[in-house]
């Protein structure tokens, strides 16, 4: 469509200054959007009280859409599921067998633990999630991977809390709001995990790399021990994270590490818990500057 | 007597006879709908890659080419200010970003102030790698040469996707432009 011809120079005086104050004015607005991205990636938290507040705003409405993907998910798996009924039954008849066996002589092992534990002087803790919440929506069209969790500073969530699913680590509270707050995924390219691999004691890091894989370098450089397969597991340096949660499984090896994909997808999980910083004191050692001494 | 045709007296935007446009509709329905579509990509589940095209930026530009004079040109600003509150950038950068896309526009215009959907829609495709582009660079993230391959699919959804919100704002234009108020 062609533009109406009133917004090309005329005899309205009227005219010809609205066309020229939308001109300042777009310009005007280009550049304080500028300074305001300078500011915002100079401060990254500069902005986080109005963005948590539109957060809680539309978190009701975010969370009905969450439900109704999870009821499309379990729809698609249902389907899934009578397609195979048959054999599918019959493997998992011997499975559960299986599982059972396992189960009994897990509980013996448990119990043998208990008692060593026992006899060091060791005690049990269970960490008790601080909330439970839906993960309610994510940043789709942007670069960044954040996600938007349905629980927020009313339900006790703080900043640097981890987030996990009953599969793995999912990410880590980022900014926290009344009633809704940002995770922080793993695949986001800002963030790096403190990883180890399960079974032993080869330690790395786990980056995000923003296209959906974790990067794991490795700190003792040298023979590279990595296999495909191998599963990483938090190690707890750091101090955010409970030591021992499921994070990646190793997809491709290169010659200082390795690709891993992540575990706990996302976009698969449903409910999520937020587990307290598992270490505060460690955070705040590592958060405090060298000159300072920590108190107490 | 039978009449000829029950429409005969209508325009596209309804019956002519005692009824007006609604100052409201008509001015509210570009704005909100920009709005409410960057307000649906935070719906859609975390994926591991940036799937989900820009909407709300695509919006923009399809209600700029459809409808020159509609939105200001300084709308970048308020509705770049609304979905950086939700797409995860930095904020200012839809600010800046949209502003600037809007003055591109502009000047488009007075070089090119007749064009075919073709051109629209190679223009509409150069903006939207463009933005895709750029929103990369300020997001404040390190850039790495996976990520710019993880962006090709979202790119390619964004110049497909084009076509289908253009038709979706000639709808809405229609609906904007009904009579609905009744003249006294």
């Amino acid at each position: 469509m062609a533009p109406p011809s009133s917004r090309r120079s005329s005899y309205s005086r009227k005219a010809q200054y609205s066309v020229f104050t939308g001109y300042i004015l777009a310009g005007i607005g280009a550049l304080v959007g500028a300074i305001l991205l300078g500011v915002s990636l100079w401060r990254p938290s500069s902005f986080n009280g109005v963005r948590g507040s539109a957060h809680d705003v539309v978190e009701p409405v975010a969370e009905s859409s969450a439900q109704g993907r999870t009821w499309g998910l379990g729809l698609f798996e249902t389907i899934n599921g009578y397609y195979r009924a048959g054999s599918q039954n019959a493997a998992l008849k011997r499975e559960v067998e299986l599982a059972r066996i396992k189960l009994a002589e897990a509980r013996a092992t448990e119990q043998e633990n208990r008692r060593l534990k026992g006899l060091l002087g060791f005690k049990d803790e269970d960490v008790a999630p601080v909330a439970v919440g839906r993960l309610v929506g994510s940043t789709a069209s942007s670069t960044r991977r954040f996600a938007y969790l349905g629980a927020g500073s009313a339900d006790g969530v703080e900043v640097g809390m981890s987030v996990r699913s009953p599969r793995g680590v999912v990410g880590r509270i980022l900014e926290v709001s009344r009633d809704s707050s940002r995770v922080l995924l793993l695949t986001d390219s800002e963030s790096v995990l403190p990883v180890r691999r399960a079974g032993d004691e080869v330690v790395a890091f786990a980056e995000g790399r923003g296209d959906g894989l974790l990067r794991i370098r490795l700190i003792n450089l040298g023979i590279n021990p990595l296999k495909k397969g191998d599963v990483f597991v938090t190690s707890g340096a750091g101090g955010y994270y409970r030591p021992g949660i499921a994070v990646a499984i190793v997809s491709e090896v290169n010659d200082d590490g390795g690709l891993a994909r992540i575990i706990s997808d996302p976009a698969a999980t449903d409910w999520v818990s937020v587990e307290p910083i598992w270490q505060p004191e460690a955070v705040l050692a590592v958060q405090t500057p060298i000159e300072e001494e920590l108190a107490d | 007597m039978e009449r000829l045709n029950p429409r005969s007296r209508s325009d596209p935007y309804g019956r002519r006879i005692n009824r007006a446009h609604s100052p409201l509709l008509a001015n509210v329905v570009p704005w909100l709908s920009v709005m409410i579509a960057s307000l649906i990509p935070i719906f859609f589940m975390a994926t591991a890659l940036p799937l989900f095209p820009p909407l709300g930026f695509i919006m923009l530009i399809a209600w700029r080419m459809q409808r020159p004079g509609l939105l200001p040109v300084w709308a970048g600003f308020p509705l770049g200010a609304f979905d950086d509150l939700y797409s995860g950038q930095p904020f200012g950068s839809a600010i800046a970003l949209w502003s600037l896309a809007m003055i591109a526009l502009e000047m488009l215009e007075a070089r090119f102030p007749w064009r075919h959907f073709l051109i629209d829609w190679i223009t509409a495709a150069s903006l939207i790698l463009a933005y895709i582009l750029l929103a990369m660079v300020v997001s404040g993230a390190s850039l790495t040469v996976p990520m710019m391959i993880a962006g090709g699919p979202q790119m390619a959804i964004g110049i497909f996707v084009y076509p289908l919100l253009s038709r979706l704002v000639a709808r809405l234009d229609r609906f904007r432009l009904m009579r609905v108020r009744r003249v006294a």
